[in-house]
């Protein structure tokens, strides 16, 4: 039986690994919710196309691994542009009910071409070389890609954390949260800045996906099975908040690796108990503000 | 016609109302190699008249009504393949048992939220149930399913045969004393009231009513006719699996009541037979396009056909009304 | 004051949003059968104030009480069980509905009919007789049967009031019943609430100072979350502070 600690230390390294991927896919959830007051149930399409477009680029093109995250992140921002000015957009006013269908229809048509182009079965990931194996630090041995995964993660959430903070697209953001009227009578063109922001989340899930193939599996029912995941992270988090799901992924993230590990036999019941408690508690969130 | 309430509506059935009922006999008769399509059907009516109370009536949005229907289908049959409780009836009750008391537990807990945290909620719990499921595999048979469900004989007269009949009529006298429940309650002032909390909850909590206590009133009734559709669907298959508890089943149910039409009754009668039977004969031929209709209909529904089938028939008819 | 009952009051009521104050130690009395307007610049908190009042909002400190019993603490549905009734700034109204409908579902709340779930509510003769009742008195009833989208704005308010007037309540808050109503229209407003019943405590919040004069026997004038003056029409048509509120206002636009 192992010894407590290093298994502890396992545990939180890798629900780290899996709390950043779920922060990179579900913060552009957050925003999209908090700007557009839109949810967007069929985010995960965006995270299983970037897993798509990564592993289809190592295996049928060989591509190298670098230049195919940034395909999957540009491919699925260019493509959630699309979507965005032709179907969302028309549905910024529509009732909250109208929104969760139209989403729900989204994603049973991308789960449909899904398993139409590449059938049921997961995709496989081809890391390359240098990503493989283990790493060691500090006198621990830990597998070289989660490591990548963690730091690489956190490079990008420093990059987006610092754009919305110091750029004036930020600004522009963090203003229309706060008041979308008062944004608008201020001049703010709020149409552009729906499509930017819209496209960056989406791209940033497709990155996520694409990053963390290997721990949330691409298959065609990605989008129903971990629609979950990314609602607890957006909900616990806080709508609109960029923080506040940070914060929550990480928790979900090393819970879930916790309770798998520990309590195998009950699945990821006690994240949902703990979510339901949390929501009933804090229906904002964590973080967040009212909506 | 959109059937509303209220204190200014007819609540005697129209005759039209009594068609799904004459087409169900019919179909007994003139279609007995379909039985079980045709109970599958009822079942499903059963379930959307349930959802349609509260998204249609009551106005709240739920992805997890599956959670009463599940557990109405495994209290049915864990009573009939575990416990040896082989009475339909009995087994009928208990699932209403346990659909209303998972359904006033969480409702009383839920409906204090609103909007995507209520939806969250509502996703959450029917997680925690598919958990549940899954892993007591001694007790539900886990991802294999339960089979070996006995039902006797309905009342000790009417055995289950295998051609399917009886099950269809079982089905059909339960769903028509479901209509006939629903529909007094809509037209009933508790009834005018959801509709009005669905249409200016503001409003009505500055008339002094108690909104919360009739959302989780609404919520019960609801989810225990879910969970009695599920004890059916039990009954009728004689085995219950995960699928009467996966995201997607409820996905597929929101659907069936999309395309009828909300709100208004008999969209929970036309969805689920355009779906299912759509469904029984497409989704054998193409099966990967099937997903794929169902979706893009879907989001043409929500640009363009709010209403549903029976929305575009009310537009035909009041063009058709204008004319003459 | 030589009044026998006071309908509602507050003690001390306050309320801030974090370092903002809206309502400054307000004490406040509506005498039972009062005529009683509430006057103020924008954003002088008069809104706030009345949400309050019913209870949509809580205040940071102090007391309200209705009819004498502190309802402070008590949720908005249960005031209005106790008597007090509103109505809207922006018509809340079940838009799609029928005129009798709208006021039906507040009738059969005060009947404690809403919740009943057999009998068809139609078939409530006493709650639809009642109902029309209202109507008529309001003059609206032969829209009974349009849906109040159907209706013009000033009908609309029209039957805003009805709704508040089936709930039979002993103190009616009317926020700016006559605002956004077409001058054509705005008459049969002004007759309605000259005929409200008697023994009602009426408090209404107002802009147009014709109505308000008219209507008053007392006024309180409002100025940034506290209360500047109160008193009869005449003592504030004089009162030179008000002046300087509206006059000062009316400089600045």
């Amino acid at each position: 039986m192992e010894s407590l600690v290093p298994s502890i230390v396992s545990v939180a390294f890798h629900g780290a690994a899996l709390g950043m991927v779920l922060y990179v896919i579900s913060v552009g959830l957050s925003v999209t919710l908090g700007l557009m007051g839109f949810a967007n149930l069929a985010h995960g399409v965006f995270a299983m196309a970037g897993g798509y477009i990564l592993t289809t680029a190592i295996s049928r093109f060989g591509v190298p691994f670098p230049l195919a995250l940034a395909l999957a992140f540009v491919g699925v921002a260019v493509g959630s542009v699309f979507l965005e000015r032709l179907l969302y957009s028309r549905l910024y006013t529509a009732s909250d009910l109208e929104q969760v269908l139209f989403t729900i229809g989204l994603i049973f048509i991308a789960v449909a071409v899904a398993r139409f182009i590449y059938g049921t079965l997961q995709q496989p990931v081809v890391l390359p070389r240098y990503l493989t194996g283990q790493f060691s630090l500090l006198g621990r041995d830990f597998p070289t890609y989660r490591v990548f995964i963690i730091v690489f993660s956190a490079a990008i959430v420093a990059l987006l954390w610092f754009g919305v903070e110091r750029t004036r697209w930020g600004a522009m953001v963090r203003a229309a949260v706060d008041n979308r009227a008062m944004a608008q009578s201020i001049g703010i063109n709020t149409k552009r800045l729906f499509t930017l922001t819209f496209a960056l989340g989406s791209g940033l899930a497709g990155l996520g996906g694409a990053l963390g193939a290997e721990i949330i599996a691409i298959q065609p029912t990605y989008p129903f099975e971990n629609l979950v995941y990314f609602l607890v992270v957006v909900s616990v988090g806080g709508l609109g908040s960029l923080r506040g799901p940070f914060v929550a992924a990480l928790i979900i993230g090393v819970a879930d690796t916790a309770c798998k590990y520990w309590l195998p036999q009950f699945g990821a019941f006690p994240i949902y108990l703990a979510t339901i408690g949390v929501l009933l508690w804090r229906p904002m969130g964590l973080f967040g503000r009212r909506v | 016609m959109r059937h509303s309430g209220g204190y200014s509506a007819d609540p005697r059935i129209r005759w039209p109302e009594w068609l799904p009922w004459l087409v169900a006999l019919a179909g007994f008769f003139l279609l007995p190699d379909y039985l079980s399509l045709g109970a599958r059907i009822l079942i499903y009516v059963l379930y959307a008249l349930s959802l349609d109370l509260i998204l249609g009536y009551a106005g709240i949005i739920t992805l997890g009504h599956s959670a009463y229907f599940g557990l109405g289908a495994y209290v049915a049959g864990i009573l009939a393949a575990k416990a040896g409780v082989s009475d339909p009836l009995v087994q009928l009750a208990a699932a209403a048992a346990a659909g209303a008391l998972l359904g006033i537990i969480t409702g009383a807990i839920i409906l204090r939220t609103k909007g995507l945290t209520l939806l969250m909620l509502t996703l959450a719990i029917t997680s925690v149930l598919l958990e549940i499921a899954n892993k007591a595999d001694n007790l539900t048979g886990g991802a294999d399913g339960l089979s070996g469900v006995v039902v006797a004989p309905v009342l000790g007269m009417f055995k289950f045969d295998i051609f399917g009949k009886t099950a269809f009529l079982y089905c059909l006298a339960v769903l028509f004393i479901g209509w006939w429940a629903v529909r007094r309650i809509i037209y009933s002032p508790f009834g005018a009231s959801l509709t009005g909390t669905r249409e200016n909850s503001l409003r009505m909590h500055a008339i002094g009513a108690p909104v919360y206590w009739r959302m989780v009133l609404v919520y019960t009734v609801s989810a225990t006719i879910a969970g009695i559709a599920g004890g059916l669907n039990t009954q009728t298959n004689q085995f219950v699996g995960l699928n009467v508890l996966s995201f997607e089943s409820a996905g597929e149910l929101l659907v069936m009541l999309i395309l009828g039409g909300v709100g208004r009754i008999y969209g929970a009668f036309v969805g689920p037979v355009f779906y299912l039977i759509a469904q029984d004969y497409l989704a054998k031929q193409f099966p990967e396009y099937w997903y794929l209709g169902i979706g893009t209909m879907l989001v043409l529904v929500v640009m363009f056909a709010r209403g549903g089938i029976l929305g575009i028939v009310d537009a035909v008819l009041a063009r058709i009304a204008k004319r003459s | 004051m030589s009044d026998t009952h006071i309908a509602l009051e507050t003690a001390n009521l306050c309320k801030t949003f974090g370092a903002l104050t809206v309502a400054d130690d307000i004490n406040f009395r509506l005498a039972a059968g009062a005529r009683h307007a509430l006057i103020g610049p924008n954003g002088a908190g008069k809104t706030t104030f009345v949400n309050m009042l019913t209870g949509v909002l809580s205040p940071s400190s102090g007391r309200i009480m209705l009819s004498g019993e502190d309802v402070t603490a008590i949720p908005q549905a249960a005031r209005v069980k106790r008597g007090l009734g509103r109505t809207f700034q922006i018509n809340a109204l079940f838009r799609q509905l029928p005129v009798l409908d709208n006021v039906a579902l507040a009738v059969a709340e005060r009947r404690g009919v809403a919740r009943r779930m057999w009998r068809a509510a139609s078939a409530h003769r006493d709650v639809r007789d009642e109902s029309m009742e209202l109507l008529v008195t309001l003059g609206i009833a032969e829209d009974a049967h349009q849906r109040i989208l159907d209706l013009p704005y000033g009908k609309q308010r029209l039957v805003e009031i009805a709704i508040a007037l089936g709930l039979k309540p002993k103190v009616l808050l009317l926020d700016e019943p006559a605002a956004g109503v077409p001058s054509l229209e705005s008459g049969r407003i002004l007759h309605v609430l000259d005929n409200l019943p008697r023994d009602i405590a009426i408090l209404i919040i107002e802009h147009d100072m014709d109505l308000v004069f008219r209507f008053a026997q007392r006024i309180t004038v409002l100025v940034q979350g506290e209360i500047l003056v109160e008193g009869t029409p005449e003592e504030i048509g004089k009162d030179r502070r008000v002046h300087q509120v509206y006059l000062g206002e009316q400089r600045h636009v």
